[in-house]
């Protein structure tokens, strides 16, 4: 290693740079090459060592001799140099360190975990922000239910299959009760159309997310618990061609405006005229792909224009409770709508077994993340 | 049910699309068609999938009348069950209808001299394409009647009819032996076809054996009836027979279609198998019945009140008189117009007991005139919008959660009895299931732990060791006369612990936990404290805590008590958390308050002590935040030592490093100060029994 102190003719920056800069480099080049303890002492001796160190030697021959105006600039150099130096051995760590002192940058980063958002859950939040944007307010309503509310308001007659303990998860001990006081798990999110009529006069549009039960064994499309978004829009003069352009505007919001809707009557007894609504299917952009079963249309949606037995249920209830009859149904028409969140999930991210929903599987969840 | 286009066509010669137009056009209408098939007999078979309230068009007729209305093209009569004379005199079989509530007509024919043989020519046709099995000409013959018409029919071995037939409720305890071979014993709430001395079948829904036509019949009596549905569709369900008959009862036969499907099902015995007609057509009708079936009185229908509920169609035009008059009319309504007030009083065909109202009009309008030829529109609102009050507090529990590393999972609403009653609150009660899915989910869950208990053990069982997740669901409490119900967070952690300075690898769980509930809370204002009362019998003893929002307990959380581990089978330890998650969801989130940083540099300080097992942190941290140094910034445990062999750190006690930091807002601190209030620490630790280590 050099020894030698260059000669400082003068301490004119022109001449400082020129001297630190060869310092400088003389340091990095050095620092290149200390791969073992031994060289790592040698130069720790070089630059900073008490007795042969440069730094010591540079200091007592350039900062004692130069003129009072150059001191300062010839300090700041100097530390800049001694910071360096020092940087260079600490950089050095311990000899495993050295060994590896390239990094493997095809290893893997540190694994971070994030919490998923359940893809259910989601798909919900989006629904219903789609409505919500549209004007809807978002309504709630619980999941032990009274037949009142349940069927009977809904139009469902008394001996209609979907009130059968086959179809219809109930709360023991109900028997001796009236049966429209009669607790069950409701099947569907539309009891909570008739509580938010029974709370507020129209015109309203509301869009109900929630957890709905039936009595159904599981299996890959079946589960005894799943999850329904619904909405209700009701004033004077909604149509049926309301209706359509409403869903036909939400699911091109959802799926994206590609996506084209058609409506086929169905049979609700809640609603009349009711439908069940296609959309050009999403994979394939409705040519026909195993997905849509080669139809090219997959079924989504069921709704229909709110049956006027609803609202006469909802009347007759709003005066049991003293609140006017404010549901003239032949002022008053409206629409609602209800889709399986479960399916649309499924569907959306290609899950197989409506159970995994239901599973906390962590390596089904980490999917999502 | 199965459609042949080849049999539909018979009766629409002027049907002017192919079998997939048809399929289509049917399908947009409401008769659906799911699937398409080559028939043997020719054309098309359609896999038809038609909604409970259309019975009326499950059958070929039926499917043909809609065809009829769509594309405006004439249908032709079924001449097949136009009236037969009788070839031989005789006298009508007497009928006797004594449950006149439940029965609403029947018609008995006698055919007299036949020869029971296999179907042939068309019948068998058809059969062999709609895999309808045959049993022979006579049992075929009813078989084709409600294929065609709807209508069932049933042919009994005249001969083993003792005295005339009786329609009556059965006798409780009564058995009949039905066609299918089993004996049933009926209720007193089962219609039966009967006669003197026995029952001969379940009525609306199967056949006696004994009464059934066999190869060695020789006089049928050919039976066409109308039966009340509901009474069908009880004893459908209480005998666990569905068959074509009650399927078709149970939601509403033609109460006017009897005598012609009687005479459709005679025509085509004595075509098959020879015999004569003897004597008349019974018919018996119950008015009272028939008043609310085929009698039913006219309903009202207004133009305005079509176009008000249906809106714009795509052509601009909207939905005209005319339009309305056409469709209704093809579909068998008669409507007389009223046009000064714009109405019609329509009468109802006697095959549509769906059709009722007002509005059930207007949807047959818009279901023929085709529900795509509607327009788009949006409905213009002046209502308000009405956001869910505890909207932000929700997101922000999920957005925490997950924000420090936790998945939401959602289980199910379900537990076993066992399960609410160590998982929930013996005061709040727990409600039970009246028709459980299974034993295990016999009670709604009064907690969420329990499901969250069931996640982690479906994870560990599969080999997934390091499981974070939580679940914000409803939790039921009460009884089956009132349930209350709640929104319940549960938050679970197994696997991935690693000791650390402060909590040793047994610990390191439970301070994970009690690290969420704390992140968790710290979104709420609100003092949260911690303490170790009252816990549940879930939580193992001395392994738990419980968390308190201003002084109220809102969550419990702890490892899982070896019990309910060991009926899980579960190996390694779980932590679970229980929170009142409704009291969160309407507590006022903290609102961050933006403070000034200082510029001066901040001093740390150390100290090392060593403390009696009995001295809690709390009791130290409160005992320095006493010292009321404004200064003092900080205050942390940074390291725990125990020494198992009590050499290091004598056995009941630990050592603990304390780091505190001190700084000031408006100044650089001296030394003298800092040593000042060194002081003060070390005398208030030593104060509280700490022993200061070298």
């Amino acid at each position: 290693m050099s020894t030698a102190i260059p000669e400082l003719s003068t301490f004119d920056e022109q001449d400082l740079d020129r001297a630190f800069a060869a310092l400088t480099a003389e340091v990095r080049e050095q620092a290149k090459s200390l791969r073992s303890d031994e060289a790592i002492e040698a130069f720790r001796l070089n630059w900073l060592g008490r007795k042969q160190g440069r730094l010591g030697q540079i200091s007592a021959a350039w900062l004692k001799s130069a003129p009072v105006e150059a001191k300062k600039s010839l300090g700041i150099r100097f530390n800049a140099l001694k910071a360096l130096v020092e940087e260079q051995r600490a950089a050095t760590g311990d000899a495993d360190a050295r060994t590896a002192s390239t990094l493997d940058v095809t290893l893997p980063g540190t694994a971070h975990r994030i919490g998923v958002e359940h893809p259910l859950i989601s798909t919900m939040a989006e629904i219903v922000s789609v409505f919500q944007r549209m004007g809807y307010s978002v309504g709630l309503g619980p999941e032990v239910e009274t037949d009142f509310y349940n069927f009977e308001s809904l139009n469902f007659p008394p001996n209609h299959p979907a009130r059968d303990t086959q179809d219809t998860l109930v709360v023991a001990g109900q028997d001796a009760k009236p049966l429209r006081d009669r607790l069950l798990m409701r099947t569907h999110t539309s009891p909570v159309q008739i509580r938010t009529m029974l709370e507020q006069a129209p015109p309203l549009r509301i869009v109900i997310p929630g957890k709905v039960h039936r009595n159904d064994a599981a299996d890959a499309t079946h589960s005894p618990v799943f999850h329904q978004v619904e909405g209700l829009c009701v004033g004077t003069d909604i149509t049926f061609s309301d209706l359509k352009g409403t869903l036909d505007h939400a699911m091109k919001a959802f799926f994206g405006s590609a996506v084209k809707t058609r409506f086929f009557p169905s049979f609700f007894p809640f609603t009349e005229p009711s439908a069940d609504v296609q959309i050009s299917c999403i994979f394939c952009g409705g040519k026909g792909c195993r997905k849509c079963k080669h139809s090219g249309w997959i079924e989504l949606l069921g709704c229909g224009m709110v049956d006027p037995a609803v609202f006469e249920a909802v009347n007759q209830r709003r005066i049991e409770l003293g609140r006017d009859p404010v549901y003239d149904t032949k002022k008053i028409s409206g629409f609602a709508f209800g889709m399986g969140v479960d399916r649309i999930t499924m569907m959306k991210y290609g899950i197989s077994d409506i159970g995994l929903l239901y599973s906390g599987d962590m390596r089904f969840l980490e999917q999502f993340a | 049910m199965n459609i042949l286009t080849k049999w539909l066509r018979s009766y629409l010669p002027e049907l002017p699309v192919d079998d997939r137009q048809l399929a289509e056009d049917l399908t947009l209408r409401g008769i659906a068609v799911e699937g398409e098939f080559e028939a043997s007999c020719g054309g098309k078979l359609y896999e038809m999938d038609i909604t409970t309230n259309r019975v009326d068009a499950m059958n070929h007729y039926g499917v043909a009348r809609e065809a009829a209305a769509i594309y405006g093209v004439p249908l032709k009569p079924l001449a097949a069950a136009d009236p037969i004379a009788e070839t031989q005199p005789g006298a009508g079989f007497p009928v006797r209808i004594e449950a006149d509530d439940l029965c609403g007509r029947f018609t008995a024919r006698i055919i007299r001299g036949v020869t029971v043989r296999p179907s042939t020519g068309l019948i068998a046709e058809y059969f062999t394409a709609l895999s309808q099995k045959p049993i022979s000409a006579p049992v075929d013959a009813t078989n084709f009647g409600w294929l065609a018409m709807g209508q069932p029919t049933h042919a009994f071995d005249l001969d083993k009819i003792e005295g005339g037939i009786v329609v009556r409720r059965a006798r409780a305890g009564e058995k009949l032996q039905l066609l299918d071979g089993t004996e049933r014993t009926l209720v007193a709430d089962d219609l039966v076809i009967a006669d003197e001395k026995k029952a001969l079948g379940l009525a609306g829904v199967m056949g006696g054996w004994d009464s059934r036509v066999t190869d060695e019949t020789r006089n049928i009596l050919v039976e066409a009836a109308w039966f009340d549905p509901a009474t069908i569709r009880a004893s459908s369900r209480r005998h666990l027979l569905h068959t074509d008959a009650s399927h078709r009862f149970e939601r509403g036969a033609d109460f006017a279609i009897a005598p012609a499907a009687n005479n459709l099902v005679t025509r085509l015995i004595i075509e098959q198998c020879g015999g004569d007609v003897t004597g008349p057509l019974v018919d018996v009708i119950i008015p009272a019945l028939a008043a609310k079936t085929a009698a039913r009185l006219p309903i009202k229908l207004s133009v305005t009140e079509v176009q008000r509920h249906l809106g714009t169609t795509l052509d601009g035009e909207g939905i005209s008189a005319e339009i309305i008059e056409r469709f209704l009319s093809a579909l068998g309504c008669v409507l007389s117009r009223d046009a000064a007030a714009n109405t019609w009083n329509v009468t109802l065909p006697s095959w549509r007991l769906d059709l009722e109202r007002e509005i059930d009009l207007v949807e047959e309008v818009a279901r023929v005139y085709g529900y795509n030829k509607f327009a788009d529109t949006l409905p213009t609102f002046t209502g308000t919008v009405i956001e869910l009050p505890h909207s932000s507090q929700e997101s922000i529990i999920r957005e925490t959660l997950r924000g420090i590393g936790f998945s939401e999972a959602i289980s199910s609403t379900f537990v076993a009895e066992h399960e609410a009653t160590a998982f929930g609150d013996a005061q709040s009660g727990v409600v039970a299931m009246g028709n459980p899915l299974s034993e295990e989910a016999g009670m709604l869950r009064p907690a969420l732990t329990p499901g969250m208990a069931t996640m982690l053990a479906h994870n560990l069982h599969r080999d997934v060791a390091d499981v974070r997740l939580f679940e914000l669901g409803t939790v039921f409490t009460g009884s089956t006369t009132q349930v209350q119900e709640a929104t319940g967070l549960a938050i679970g952690i197994t696997g991935a612990s690693a000791a650390t300075s402060l909590h040793s690898a047994n610990d390191v769980l439970f301070y994970e936990m009690k690290g969420a509930i704390e992140t968790l809370l710290a979104k709420f204002s609100g003092t949260v404290t911690f303490d170790a009362a009252d816990l549940p019998t879930w939580i193992e003893p001395g392994r738990g805590a419980r968390a308190l929002l201003d002084g109220a307990p809102i969550a419990w959380f702890g490892e899982l008590a070896s019990a309910e581990a060991q009926r899980r089978k579960l190996r390694q330890t779980c932590v679970l958390a229980e929170v009142k998650a409704a009291i969160l969801l309407t507590a006022k989130l903290r609102q961050p308050v933006s403070r000034d940083l200082s510029r001066f540099q901040a001093v740390q300080r150390d100290f090392s002590f060593v403390f009696a097992d009995t001295v809690h942190w709390q009791q130290i941290a409160s005992a320095l935040n006493g010292l009321n140094i404004p200064e003092l910034q900080r205050i942390a445990p940074v390291e725990i030592f125990r020494d198992p062999k009590g050499k290091a750190v004598a056995a009941g006690s630990y050592s603990l490093l304390t780091r505190v930091v001190f700084q000031s807002i408006d100044r650089t601190l001296t030394e003298e100060e800092i040593a000042t209030w060194h002081e003060r620490i070390v005398t208030a630790l030593t104060t509280l029994g700490g022993t200061q280590r070298a």
